[in-house]
């Protein structure tokens, strides 16, 4: 640990994974384990897999649950809240920046054209991130129908996002529950 | 009372989102629409400037709905309010984090959430498609072709042939279709 104390470079490990990963949370986990894992030697890499794996399975944004999870076995509470705070000032003043300039110009078109385009792209970026989910999600034939079956509630019926999620959790429920009444392994 | 209702809305969806920012793009527009906080239009380009800034999508999409819709101290308590539910289930359940990834209910659990996320990511698609590749809404399919908007379609079919086959940095591709939106414009395309 360094001379600032071990919650401050928690917070500044985190702090810089935050400031200069572009592409989201995911984009994240290469830079959090090479920090963690090979240059603080904080978390050895099998306990790290762990770690990815219950945040990832948590809710909410995958870095700052990997944040919290990294920080509270660093330093409890304190050091969960300050490598949270890390992971999350960078975007909030980068953004707040943006936000103020943002306002702004959109008037330019230009600038709304340049983020059309970039809309555009994000289509195919969301594209890139369903088929990293599908690898995982789509399990057999009844997974395939609840995916499709709650897009269609979600986009065309209207149903609330967090309806869908409590149907998924229910089906999770009920297949624990056969599984128990059988008296199957798991 | 507008910060007391967006630090709510985000600590709704930070609550009841798996899978990352992605998964929690249908829910935040939900909210947006039911409080008019932000347009379709709106949102769209608030989802593009996270995508091409450093940090989580989750935060920066929270923080930038907040200041639009509220300035300053409304980006940071949609923030707080998207990060809170995190931080107070990874603590509360601290003790047994550990041995809470391998039991079967919660594994069982997951498989049926899993499903759930891929048609939240797919309603991020169409959400997305629908407001950048069409011109109109996408009520009826024959309004559907007259609408489509084929320069942004060309850009969203280059940009996917480089994200899958050539395997491109997504930052540089963001940059790329950023810079052909400017010159089509420029061109009186776009």
């Amino acid at each position: 640990m360094n001379k600032f104390g071990p919650k401050w470079e928690l917070f500044f490990v985190f702090f810089k994974i935050g400031a200069f990963t572009f592409g989201g949370g995911y984009a994240m986990i290469p830079l959090i384990q090479k920090e963690v894992v090979e240059k603080k030697k904080w978390i050895c890499s099998a306990d790290m897999v762990d770690i990815l794996a219950i945040s990832q399975s948590f809710p909410g944004a995958v870095a700052i649950n990997t944040a919290t999870i990294v920080g509270y076995r660093m330093g409890r509470y304190a050091g969960a809240i300050c490598a949270t705070l890390g992971v999350v000032l960078p975007s909030f003043i980068i953004i707040t920046l943006i936000g103020t300039v943002f306002t702004r110009i959109l008037d330019v078109g230009a600038v709304r054209a340049a983020l059309r385009g970039i809309g555009a792209c994000v289509v195919s970026l969301l594209m890139v991130a369903a088929v990293r989910v599908a690898r995982g999600a789509i399990k057999g034939v009844l997974s395939i129908l609840v995916a499709a079956g709650a897009l269609l509630l979600i986009f065309w019926a209207n149903l609330h996002p967090i309806y869908a999620i409590l149907m998924g959790i229910g089906a999770g429920l009920a297949a624990y529950g056969f599984n128990l009444i059988k008296g199957g392994k798991q | 009372m507008i910060y007391l209702n967006l630090f709510a809305a985000f600590f709704k969806i930070g609550l009841f989102s798996f899978g990352g920012g992605y998964g929690m793009i249908p829910l935040i527009e939900r909210e947006l629409a039911a409080y008019n906080w932000l347009t379709a239009e709106q949102f769209v380009q608030v989802i593009s400037v996270s995508e091409m800034t450093p940090g989580p999508i989750a935060v920066n999409s929270a923080t930038l709905v907040g200041y639009r819709t509220a300035g300053i101290f409304g980006g940071a308590v949609a923030t707080l309010g998207v990060t809170l539910p995190s931080l107070i289930l990874v603590l509360a359940t601290s003790h047994f984090l550990y041995r809470f990834k391998r039991h079967p209910l919660v594994q069982n659990i997951l498989m049926g959430i899993k499903p759930v996320v891929l048609a939240l990511i797919f309603a991020a698609v169409l959400f997305v498609a629908q407001n950048t590749l069409f011109l109109g809404s996408m009520n009826s399919i024959s309004a559907l072709v007259y609408q489509l908007d084929p320069f942004a379609a060309a850009i969203m079919l280059v940009s996917a042939l480089c994200l899958f086959v050539f395997k491109v940095n997504p930052i540089i591709m963001i940059l790329a279709s950023g810079a052909a939106g400017v010159a089509l414009y420029y061109m009186g395309y776009m």
